[in-house]
């Protein structure tokens, strides 16, 4: 027992104590379920405090056996990248409870406990080092956004929920396949112990099994990122899940899906990786592209926020795939980022629903002369969302775009272009929704912020801002992890890749090891 | 043959069948005395006697070894499967207290028909001898046969059974076909010595072995409900009162691939490279014949019996690995299927309602608000019959799975965990019923549940669950004992 598996273990005994409460004191099932998440985020800060910077590899490590045939361990820990997203899940949680308060009022008791469930399997997720448990985390994860979809909803919220499970289900399963072949041919599942033995060449791949076991991963994460084309669950299940769904959603759980990609497909795969890498990277410019300019076009606004999401994890994605130090940072901080600012957004258009009852585009208009401080919160978040420098996705996708264009200079071209359409689409939604005329619905439907309100935005917004101005205060953890992932994507590849008068080439080619 | 035809360890070894078979009789001649007056006392006489039986299974295992000149066997494999069958009897008589009471149908025939079908499954799980297994088989199908037109005034029970006994016929006669060239070919009918046999042959008679293996194959696939001998399963879940189905659906079944496993690794375990096909092709068969066919079924018992097929696929693919751990991984799996499976028509039987009119998947509309405790516990076992972790389903598959991919059968593996995540959906519909549409007007009213109802929710429930996420203990017995099947 450390601080890491207090995080763990906190959220699942409030889940399996908001159980208890019975269901006619829904403002004790509130309480309780704010104070769990509270708890949750007060231990996960102290990790942050505790956590070295000085070490690149994984810390508050805990590893207990757990099922012995086969030998399966309860083992986790975190590193730079992991940590951020951990206190990413648990900074948001309360956020989400927050901004539930009132909207929810059916079922409230199940609400929080599911909130609770999702957190533990988020956080499990992110910590996880044994690929069993990942898996185990994974799925479990994926259950209680299922009962948020489908319960809490809108219309078409069964279809939605049906769509998300099954698409993440057929992914995993594969997953899973690709995770047992490791363990018939390592005898383990421990991904520190994998990784050495990878290192030491203990254990080797034909290379069309490493094609083959990479694409099993890869596809289950590609799936929740969503890479073009797997996309067409994204904007069903952001669309029709609660307020409180779509910021965990589109905040936390896509990023189980790049994460994966980071912390396993690439080590474990690297050849396999790097011989795939231009397909992706081109999937992953047209999820950019093509998100952008189907956000353009929406006339529901979560919609719109929804396919900005596809766009903004394209970014992710090349970032990974550019294979340079400055891609990866700039692929985990833009993580973060999209997390924060599109959580953000995700419950500035919630408030909006909640006033006016709607998410079509041309309900609104004027808003600004009626709600200024909405208006001006939903300002920044749009600035940042759209790159604005001293904000926090300024940082990131600079990062992402310097790293391409040591990579391939044409990609970072096309990558490029999507930042002008996210200003485009954004900054035109701003226009459309909060000025013009003033309809009467509006006048008479839309307050300003509340007292709960502002407190569920504010923090958000310090971090745009935190983030963007002193990045110092989160990416030196980061590097030095990544650093690490992308000295791992070095081993057994028969080539050694640099940077030479800005293009990638290949330095020197040595026969493996 | 000497004066001592029986000897006392003979007896101990055969004490789980004697116990079973001697309270079913004393349950019948009970009746006059009972009936009326206390007629919840035969459920709780037959629970007892399970009990007992269990007990006397753990302890006739203090002694391993072979009865009766070697038509019986006591082993870890043959004590796995008669504690189970056993408990599957528990976890089937809990939940039919209040359906009998409802039904208005408590007679002692009905728990000593379940006792004397458990005691011919024992009998199964111990046998090795195809006589002797033949013999099981018959004790277990023709009390079924009964049980499942138990209610005699319901046309469904009616053709239930009559399809049951009838298919069955003919799968019975397939497998004693299979028995009889087996003899011709071998010169015995004892499991080891038929693999000696084999073994000792210079040029075995393949032709022979493989028809007798095909024909035996037909009749126990029919047992396990394997496609494509697949037909009565749904109708005879559906038709059979839902206790009933739920013994049916994990008891006999579990025997019957104990009896599987014994014949086709131990005594045609040498000409494995000739069946493995298959196996292989009614794995997959099962498999997508279950679960596209559940896919379309608007009856919840229906669909659980088109799912039982798909289950039936899955523990076929283990099977085919024909490997230690692919036995060892069977067990675990129709450990953990009886309890989820129980559990599942436990909650059916519980909604029916009087006449099971509301056994479709809309009567369970709303059912998280109007029942929660019941739906949380078909929650439990939807999420372990989907194969989600920390639930039996889960690490059932995932050594179903882990066992096949070791015997290098790397398609199989991916077209069931594809199929399985085909079969989640099916479920899900179920899960969106129960927790996503409001309560409608035809949906069975609320019921107060019973003890012994609430007690037939919570313990497969906690099987279930306790399997899910410590199931090393279970799977190492399950390896030790799967070494001797060989």
């Amino acid at each position: 027992m450390n601080l890491l598996t207090l995080v763990l273990l906190v959220p699942l005994a409030g889940f399996l104590a908001a159980l208890a409460i019975p269901r006619s004191a829904p403002q004790a099932s509130r309480n309780f379920g704010m104070a769990v998440a509270l708890a949750t985020f007060l231990a996960s800060l102290g990790l942050l405090i505790w956590f070295d910077r000085g070490v690149a590899g994984e810390q508050f490590t805990v590893d207990l056996p757990w099922i012995s045939t086969p030998e399966i361990h309860f083992h986790v820990a975190v590193d730079g990248i992991s940590l951020w997203l951990i206190i990413l899940s648990t900074f948001l949680t309360p956020i989400c409870m927050l901004i539930s308060w009132n909207a929810i009022k059916d079922r409230v008791k199940e609400f929080f406990a599911f909130l609770l469930l999702l957190e533990f399997g988020l956080v499990g997720v992110f910590m996880a080092q044994d690929l069993f448990l990942f898996y185990v985390f994974w799925e479990v994860a994926l259950v209680p956004m299922y009962f948020l979809i489908g319960i809490w909803g809108h219309d078409r919220r069964i279809y939605a929920a049906v769509k998300f499970f099954l698409y993440t289900m057929a992914g995993s399963v594969l997953m899973l396949t690709a995770i047992i072949y490791l363990y018939i041919k390592a005898q383990t599942f421990s991904y520190p112990v994998l990784l050495d033995m990878l290192s030491t060449g203990r254990l080797t791949f034909t290379s069309q099994e490493e094609i083959l076991l990479f694409l099993a991963f890869f596809i289950a994460f590609a799936i929740k990122v969503p890479l073009f084309p797997l996309h067409t669950w994204l904007p069903d299940a952001h669309v029709e899940a609660p307020t409180a769904g779509s910021i965990m959603l589109a905040s936390v759980m896509l990023k189980m899906g790049t994460y994966g990609i980071l912390h396993f497909c690439l080590p474990l795969f690297p050849g396999a990786a790097r011989q795939c890498a231009s397909w992706i990277a081109v999937l992953a410019i047209i999820g950019i592209l093509y998100g952008a300019l189907v956000a353009m076009v929406q006339p529901d606004m979560k919609k719109l926020v929804a396919y900005s999401s596809v766009s903004h994890l394209g970014f992710v994605v090349l970032g990974i795939f550019s294979f340079t130090q400055m891609g990866l940072d700039g692929a985990v901080y833009q993580m973060l980022n999209h997390g924060i600012s599109t959580g953000a957004l995700f419950l500035l258009v919630g408030l909006l629903y909640e006033r006016r009852h709607s998410l079509a585009i041309a309900d609104y208009g004027g808003v600004a002369t009626v709600a200024p401080w909405l208006a001006t919160a939903f300002l920044i978040t749009t600035l940042a969302s759209i790159g604005l420098p001293m904000l926090n996705n300024f940082v990131g996708e600079f990062l992402v775009l310097q790293g391409t264009a040591l990579a391939n200079f044409t990609w970072a071209i096309w990558a490029a272009v999507g930042v002008i359409f996210a200003a485009c689409y954004m900054l035109w939604l701003y226009q459309r929704v909060f000025y013009g005329e003033t309809g009467e619905e509006v006048r008479r439907h839309v307050p300003d912020l509340r007292l709960r309100e502002w407190a569920a935005i504010v923090p958000l917004l310090v971090m745009m801002v935190w983030m963007g101005v002193y990045s110092q205060s989160f990416l030196p953890p980061v590097s030095k992890a990544t650093a690490r992932v992308l000295d791992q994507t070095r081993i057994n590849v028969p080539f050694r890749v640099g940077i030479q008068k800005g293009r990638a080439v290949v330095l020197e080619a040595h026969n493996g090891r | 043959m000497a004066a001592s035809l029986v000897s006392s360890t003979d007896l101990i070894r055969f004490l789980p069948v004697i116990i079973l078979t001697v309270m079913g009789t004393a349950l019948m001649v009970l009746d006059p005395v009972l009936h009326k007056r206390a007629s919840y006392a035969f459920g709780h006489l037959s629970i007892a006697a399970l009990l007992a039986g269990i007990g006397g299974a753990i302890y006739a295992f203090g002694d391993p070894g072979p009865a009766f000149g070697g038509m019986l066997v006591v082993d870890g494999f043959a004590t796995f499967f008669q504690i189970l069958v056993m408990a599957v009897g528990i976890l089937a008589i809990l939940p039919s207290y209040s359906f009998l009471a409802r039904q208005e149908a408590e007679t002692s025939e009905y728990h000593a028909l379940l006792l004397f079908s458990i005691a011919g499954q024992c009998l199964m799980a111990s046998a090795n001898d195809l006589i002797v297994v033949f013999i099981g088989l018959e004790i277990s199908s023709i009390a079924s046969y009964v049980l499942a037109g138990y209610l005699r005034d319901d046309k469904r029970a009616n053709e239930s059974a009559l399809k049951y006994f009838l298919l069955g016929s003919f799968a019975t006669a397939f497998f004693l076909y299979g028995v009889a060239i087996v003899y011709g070919a071998t010169g015995t009918l004892n499991l080891t010595a038929v693999h000696d046999a084999i073994v000792g042959q210079d040029q075995p008679l393949v032709i022979f072995l493989g028809l007798a293996a095909a024909l035996m194959f037909v009749g126990l696939g029919f047992k396990v409900s394997a496609a494509p001998f697949q037909i009565w399963a749904p109708d005879v879940y559906q038709g059979a009162p839902t206790p009933v189905s739920a013994f049916l659906s994990a008891g006999p079944k579990a025997a019957a691939f104990a009896v599987f496993l014994r014949i086709f690794l131990t005594a045609f375990g040498p000409i494995g490279a000739a069946w493995e096909p298959l196996v292989w092709l009614a794995a997959l068969l099962s498999m997508t014949v279950g679960n596209f066919a559940a896919l379309l079924q608007t009856n919840v018992k229906r669909l659980l019996g088109y799912s039982s097929i798909a289950h039936a696929g899955y523990v076929l693919v283990a099977l085919a690995a024909r490997s230690e751990i692919g036995t060892a991984a069977v067990m675990f799996y129709l450990a953990g299927y009886a309890f989820m499976n129980v559990g599942a028509f436990a909650v059916v039987s519980h909604l029916s309602g009087k006449g099971e009119k509301h056994q479709n998947v809309e009567d369970l509309a709303g059912l998280g608000k109007t029942q929660p405790f019941t739906a949380a516990m078909f929650t439990i076992y939807l999420l372990s019959l989907i194969g989600v972790p920390l639930t039996a389903g889960f690490f059932g598959k995932f050594y179903i799975f882990k066992a096949a991919l070791e015997s290098h059968l790397v398609w199989l593996t991916v077209l069931g965990l594809l199929n399985s995540a085909v079969g989640a959906y099916y479920y899900l519909r179920i899960l969106v019923t129960m927790y996503m549409h409001e309560p409608g007007e035809g949906a069975s009213s609320v019921q107060p549940l019973a003890p012994s109802m609430r007690l037939a929710l919570i313990l497969p429930a906690a099987g279930t669950l306790v399997l899910g996420i410590f199931p090393s203990w279970l799977l190492e017995f399950a390896s030790r004992s799967a070494a001797l099947v060989k």
